[in-house]
């Protein structure tokens, strides 16, 4: 019996009329956890009750503690008939799982109902007494923390990134069990919650299971999703990032990586000699750079396996590796080696990180993703799910090669996705290709010494640009110069990744929200014929998806992506592409060309005519966006670059052709170094409609901002306003003569439409970004798109915003500075409560044992053990004093951030994983389909609310409505919703109320040695 | 194209204040939008018609949820389901239960009952209030003055209590709640010219001086204010206020009332002359008024009678206020100094609240 569940119910308030004839109710609770049930009394005759019960006591496994929700059930005392239920309560117990979070959840719940939504509040106290026994640790996994946040949580420190983590399970889903037909909805509807609560709590526990496996106490950027796959049953899957972390109870060496907002850094100055190190000099990073991989690489359903481009892809990996021996110093080809065979020991090299510790990320290749197309049949024997998990086998693998082919070892940013439609289902996956730093990746060993070197010889801003893969035997054609910022090493002309820019980067201007959308019809098919169709389909959409992203991206006067996220939708008659990143100028990266327009007939005077007319409104745009978006890199004459390669204005070309995708390379190597600009070839109507459409994406109202990616480059000083919201649209296609065109012009509409609507609702709050905005389009019905966003609106202070940019060399002192200050301050006064109770972190002993088996320098040395010293955190515990969480009464922020702007992180306090059904036999009477989804969603904020409140937290981060699934049927006046939201719930501070304790506190420690190179100099 | 469906949902709920008095005002979306347009917002923010429709249609939506909880603020601050910060909570809830003056005047003193719903339609109509707007604010009359009816305490802390109000709306309230317990007439023509403030103002100093709860208002007595009601007048008083009939049926004493009277303000008034000639008729009135309101009849006629036996009789001879005043004071602190008159408290719970309504309905 490892665990003794104990709760509390004492009042209720706000409760619905459940007795006509007196107006009142009369209320008891039903308290049930795994198969035992406790009653309270039957409070008579009142809308607020106070039961102030006994403690309910439940002795159970911690297996079934970390499976089974609480549920809580609220129903009206009947005489003479049964009794009537009024709503229920889910209750997630994992957060009291693990020492560090929540030890009570204690506070209001709102009472739901499925087809009433939220009926009045409970006030419940649950408590959970965990008796340590290790020897059970073997079926479950308590203890070990889960966060959605994708990158190390603020207030701990990555001793060791294990690496990828990944579960399913499958089961029948109740709604289409026989069983069904004679159910009432809600019956259905809480069978479905309930199952799927269980099957979250097995899933986490299992992936808990591996973490331990892989000696991990943690999971960052878990993602977890459910596949109703109807007929054919109910999936829930996971992945994750398995990492050793310490609680940061001492200045720690890492920055949060998102929590300074990026900094512009226009100098460009740092590293005249970067290599100090005889052995490297040279370029000293062998295996260099990248673009973007454009790999339409799909499945087809069952019979065939990966696609020829993949095949094409996959021999060149020897090379990368075998000529980074070569060419690198030895050094280098060590530490590549070394990393690889780290990396290669895991099956899938992947990280669902976007963000990373200060030096963990080496070079980025470029995005990788693959898909493929399923055809679904029923899951025979849910206990063994091998099906499932084999698709998904093939398709990492598919991903790992293409990481290979690109010259990294690793993929970063990996996340996955299904679309299903009927029995076919889209499986994707996708990531950008890395190369890491293996110091965090494994257990000490003699890399330590080496990598600090290297650490020491990366260029700053400018690192991960450089082209991991080799110069001479490229995976694609790419057109490289040497980094505008270092002029050492190679970079490519654009850069495309799934990940967050990283705090580093140099980056000039602003950057923007780019959206690629697009529609294609498809004939209505059964199974086999149908995923042929989709499988043929895929490469095109692939392929134009990338047009316009470059396009688009090339007239903002870009270079670069950040946070791509391709979806690709199937519906009954239609397939839909949609595309968003956060386009930014790179400093380290070429100038872009512009946009050079060619029509075929040239000798047609009027077409002529009309061609330089576009072309003129081409470079009118760009001009316009360069001066809207504040590029101006500094200029650079030749000789400075003193490059070999071709002149640095370089420009790429790309043809849009009528010809077939796939011999996209082809093009691309006609033009190569060649060609001076990026050429449209106006050849048809399709491809004007292109242009124009590229001309018709208005830019944000001046004061707003908007990105995809956690943080907007260029903006720095963010208040502590924010506005976290989600906003859904469905529209109707007239079922006539629909085309591509028209399609792709509804689809558009819609999309500017709303984010039009969004910067005019938030217009209060100018001047603004919106952070983080993540659109999902589906097709629930024929003829029905529904586009959902959700994002954060953050006002910041434009005074500020306008600070000229400082030399590299004050921010990062002033950087070191104010890390110190927050680093130091903040964990002392408020972290330090929950601290674990062994002094020496086993990780951190790797450390030290790597560090002094490597020979260190001494001085690093010391600062090491230094850090781990206990006397260290003796003193800081004793200062600590408990959060004031309580500070602004009820308020609980949401944000699809991992941080919360002018305030600090204290504790995390577990993970928030809900999962709600709500349904409707009265539609009308609701206010239609937009007042019944705006009711269940403004409850689902609420749920979320409450669950937070009540485990003592006042925000969630990293918050992502993962699922909103709606259907209506409005002939029978009916309509239903599901919606999965997840987020990390935690404690927050604001820093002017940290600011008192600050002023106190001297440097305690000198900042340690592990950030390398970045912060010291 | 169509749009199907079509939301936005915040963490934390927005409000628009534009759009909601707009909603308050009873316009429909389409109404609203349009008057929207013609404020120039377009051209400010440089949305498109189609923005303006949907973000007004999210509004309403929001508001329309809201509402429920707006006819029991309590609830509003108490809910989970809308994150709304306290300052405009408080914006939201006072908005709501303004009343437009025109409104008010034609309801104030009418009993709150479904007949005077069903004439809401005129009232609109005479008004230019939008039906939706009259129904809102009738309702709100109507619901405060359920909730506080059977109350005991101070009737503008109960209000302010259970609706949380601001403490002038509170005290408004106070007025239309206890116009319509006591169901004084207002709405006769020599009554048009009284603005809701005038009655407000009365209503306020009966309530402090002729109802139960104004006896056990002695702060040396604080708790037995708690078992009395503001709303109802006070029987007992209303009965003794016979009494002081004596005033103008002993012809000796109003004859003594009128020298007294006379002399202190001889030289002092501009229309003196005029003050002496209708003495006994002005006392007369003002004593008639309140041997009469034993009826329940003649309590609902109180302001007509107060204009047509004062007010108007002042006002055909151009008194100045000022003059009323001097009048008004000399007039009711003579009565001291009759010696023969025995009641001067009852007196002066009559006259010190009567002396300041007057003074305050003395207007064109």
């Amino acid at each position: 019996m490892p665990g003794k569940l104990k709760v509390k119910i004492v009042a209720g308030r706000h409760l619905p009329v459940m007795d006509r004839a007196s107006d009142l109710t009369d209320a008891f609770v039903e308290v049930k956890f795994g198969n035992t049930t406790f009653k309270t009394d039957v409070c008579l005759k009142s809308l607020n009750p106070q039961w102030n019960s006994e403690w309910f006591k439940f002795e159970v496994d911690d297996e079934d503690l970390q499976d089974e929700p609480l549920q809580i059930t609220v129903l009206d005392h009947d005489t003479y008939s049964a009794n009537d239920a009024i709503g229920k309560v889910y209750i997630d117990i994992d957060p009291l799982l693990y020492s560090e979070a929540a030890t009570v959840i204690s506070g209001w719940f709102p009472i739901y109902d499925t087809i009433h939504g939220i009926r009045g509040e409970i006030n419940v106290v649950v408590k959970v007494d965990l008796f340590n026994d290790l020897n059970r640790f073997r079926q479950s996994s308590c203890g070990v923390k889960f966060f959605c946040t994708t990158s190390i949580p603020k207030c701990y420190r990555a001793v060791i990134i294990h690496g990828f983590v990944e579960e399913l399970v499958v089961n029948e889903d109740p709604e289409y069990q026989w069983i069904d037909r004679i159910r009432t909805p809600r019956a259905s509807n809480e069978a479905r919650q309930r199952l799927i609560s269980l099957m979250s709590g097995e899933l986490q526990r299992k992936i808990g299971l591996k973490v331990l496996e892989m000696r991990g106490n943690a999971v960052v950027g878990y993602l977890q999703c459910f596949d109703l796959e109807g007929e054919s049953g109910l999936v829930v899957r996971a992945i994750g990032t398995a990492c050793t972390l310490d609680k940061l109870s001492s200045p720690a060496a890492f920055l949060p990586a998102c929590n300074s907002p990026s900094k512009e850094m226009k100098e460009i100055p740092f590293n005249e000699d970067p290599n100090p190190n005889t052995h490297s000099s040279g370029p000293s990073t062998p295996l260099k750079n990248q673009t973007y991989s454009f790999s339409p690489s799909k499945s087809y359903s069952r019979q065939s396996s990966s696609s020829d481009t993949d095949l094409s892809l996959t021999p060149k990996t020897g090379m990368g590796s075998g000529s980074a021996g070569k060419e690198g110093g030895p050094f280098k080809a060590l530490l590549r080696q070394q990393t690889q065979s780290a990396l290669e020991q895991r099956e899938f090299p992947f990280f669902t990180l976007t963000a990373f510790p200060p030096g963990f990320l080496v070079h980025v290749g470029g995005v990788v993703s693959a898909r493929s197309v399923k055809l679904l049949d029923r899951i025979h024997n849910p206990d063994e799910p091998e099906t499932r998990d084999a698709w998904w086998a093939e398709i990492r693998q598919e991903i790992k090669s293409h990481a290979k082919a690109l010259g990294c070892h690793a993929v970063v940013g990996y996340s996955e996705s299904t679309s299903i439609c009927e029995e076919v289902c889209i499986l994707s996956a996708s990531g950008t290709a890395a190369v890491l730093n293996p110091r965090f990746l494994q257990d000490g060993t003699v890399e330590g010494c080496l990598e600090q070197r290297l650490e020491e010889n990366l260029p700053a801003g400018c690192g991960f640009c450089h082209i991991p893969y080799d110069e001479l035997n490229m995976p694609f054609p790419a057109h490289l110069t040497h980094c505008y910022n270092c002029r050492k090493q190679k970079v490519p002309d654009v850069l495309f990744t799934t990940i967050d820019l990283p705090v580093d980067a140099t980056v000039i201007g602003k950057g923007c929200l780019i959206q690629a959308r697009l529609c294609r019809l498809k004939k209505k098919a059964q199974a086999e014929a149908n995923a042929t169709a989709i499988s043929n389909l895929l490469p095109f959409m692939e392929y134009e998806v990338h047009t316009q992203l470059m396009n688009k991206l090339k007239l903002k006067g870009m270079n670069a992506l950040f946070g791509l996220r391709i979806q690709i939708s199937v519906g009954e008659n239609m397939l839909m592409g949609l595309a968003s990143a956060t386009g930014v100028y790179l400093a380290a990266l070429p100038t872009p060309g512009g946009i050079q327009i060619a029509g075929k007939t040239p000798n047609d005077g009027s077409y002529e005519q009309h061609i330089s007319h576009m072309q003129k409104k081409i470079n009118d745009t760009i001009a316009k966006n360069k001066e809207l978006y504040e590029i101006n890199p500094p200029e650079m004459s030749e000789e400075i670059i003193g490059s070999p390669i071709p002149e640095p204005r370089q420009r790429s070309r790309l043809l849009r052709s009528q010809s077939e995708s796939s011999d996209e390379v082809a093009e691309l190597d006609l033009s190569h170094g060649k060609k001076d600009a990026f050429v449209l070839e106006i050849d048809d109507t399709d491809a004007m409609e292109d242009v124009h459409s590229l001309l018709t994406d208005v830019p944000p109202p001046s004061g707003f901002y908007s990105c995809n990616t956690e943080i907007m480059p260029g903006i720095n000083n963010w208040t502590s306003e924010i506005q976290m919201f989600t906003s859904v649209r469905v529209i109707r296609l007239s079922s006539l003569n629909l085309t591509n065109q028209a399609l792709n012009k509804n689809f558009n509409d819609l999309c500017e439409n709303l984010l039009k609507s969004l910067y005019f609702k938030l217009r209060s709050m100018i001047p603004c970004c919106l952070c983080h905005v993540n659109f999902t389009v589906s097709l629930p019905e024929d003829e029905l798109i529904q586009v959902t966003v959700t994002a954060v609106a953050i006002t910041f202070d434009k005074n500020q915003a306008l600070q000229t940019a400082k030399t590299h060399a004050e921010k990062s002192l002033q950087r070191a500075s104010t890390d110190n200050e927050e680093l130091l301050q903040f964990p002392l006064e408020l972290c330090s409560d929950s601290l674990p109770s062994h002094p020496f972190p086993p990780a951190k002993e790797h450390l030290e044992s790597a560090s002094s088996n490597s020979g260190i320098p001494a001085a690093q040395r010391a600062v090491t053990v230094e850090k781990a010293s206990p006397v260290g955190e003796g003193n800081f515990r004793n200062r600590s004093s408990p959060p004031c969480a309580n500070s602004t009464v009820g308020v609980v922020k949401m944000t699809p951030l991992s941080f919360i702007p002018g305030a600090k992180i204290t504790k995390y306090l577990g993970i928030i994983n809900m999962f709600f059904i709500r349904e409707t036999t009265s539609l009308r009477e609701e206010g239609g389909v937009s007042g019944f989804l705006h009711a269940f969603i403004a409850e689902v904020f609420a749920m979320v609310r409450a669950h937070v409140a009540a485990l003592g937290g006042n925000a969630v981060v990293s918050y992502i409505m993962k699922q909103c699934v709606f259907m209506e049927n409005p002939n029978k006046n009916q309509a239903q919703c599901l919606i999965n939201v997840s987020g990390d719930a935690v404690v927050f501070v604001r820093e002017s109320e940290l600011e008192v304790v600050s002023t106190q506190q001297p440097t305690a420690n000198c900042q340690p040695a592990c950030a390398g190179g970045e912060v010291t100099t | 194209m169509t749009s199907e469906l079509d939301i936005f949902v915040g963490n934390t709920t927005l409000i628009d204040e534009d759009v909601y008095r707009l909603w308050l005002d009873g316009y429909s979306v389409s109404d609203a939008v349009a008057l929207r347009v013609r404020s120039g917002i377009l051209e400010q923010t440089g949305a498109t018609a189609a923005v303006l429709q949907s973000d007004t249609m999210d509004h309403y939506r929001t508001f329309h949820m809201l509402e429920r909880l707006l006819h029991a603020p309590p609830k509003l601050l108490h809910q989970l389901i809308f994150q709304i910060p306290p300052s405009r909570q408080a914006l939201l809830i006072e908005r709501y239960y303004a009343f437009d003056e025109a409104f008010v005047r034609e309801v104030l003193g009418k009993k709150l009952s479904k007949g005077t719903k069903k004439d809401l339609d005129d009232i609109s109509t005479k008004t230019g209030i939008t039906l939706k707007s009259c129904r809102r604010q009738f309702d709100n009359f109507k619901r405060v003055f359920k909730v506080v009816e059977e109350m005991r305490g101070s009737l503008v802390d109960n209000i302010q209590q259970h609706f949380l109000l601001s403490d002038r709306l509170a005290r408004d309230y106070a007025a239309i709640v206890f116009f319509a317990n006591n169901r004084f007439e207002t709405g006769k023509k020599k009554l048009q010219y009284l603005s809701f403030g005038d009655f407000a103002f009365c209503a306020e100093l009966m309530i402090q001086n002729w109802t139960l709860g104004a006896v056990g208002e002695a702060p040396t007595d604080p708790d037995s204010q708690v078992d009395d009601m503001d709303m109802d007048l006070d029987k007992e008083f209303l009965q003794d206020l016979k009494e002081l009939k004596v005033l103008v049926a002993d012809k000796d004493l109003l004859d003594l009332h009128k020298s007294l009277v006379c002399t202190a303000l001889r030289g002092k008034l501009g229309v003196f002359s005029e003050m002496e000639a209708n003495f006994k008729n002005l006392s007369r009135g003002l004593v008639n008024v309140a041997a009469k309101l034993t009826h329940t009849k003649d309590v609902r006629d109180l302001f007509v009678d107060l204009v047509e036996k004062f007010i108007e009789p002042c006002r055909s001879d151009h008194w100045p206020l000022n003059d009323v005043r001097l009048f008004l004071n000399q007039y009711s602190a003579s009565v001291h100094s009759l010696d023969g008159f025995r009641h001067q408290a009852l007196w002066d719970r009559y006259m010190g609240t009567l002396r300041g309504c007057l003074l305050r309905l003395y207007h064109d």
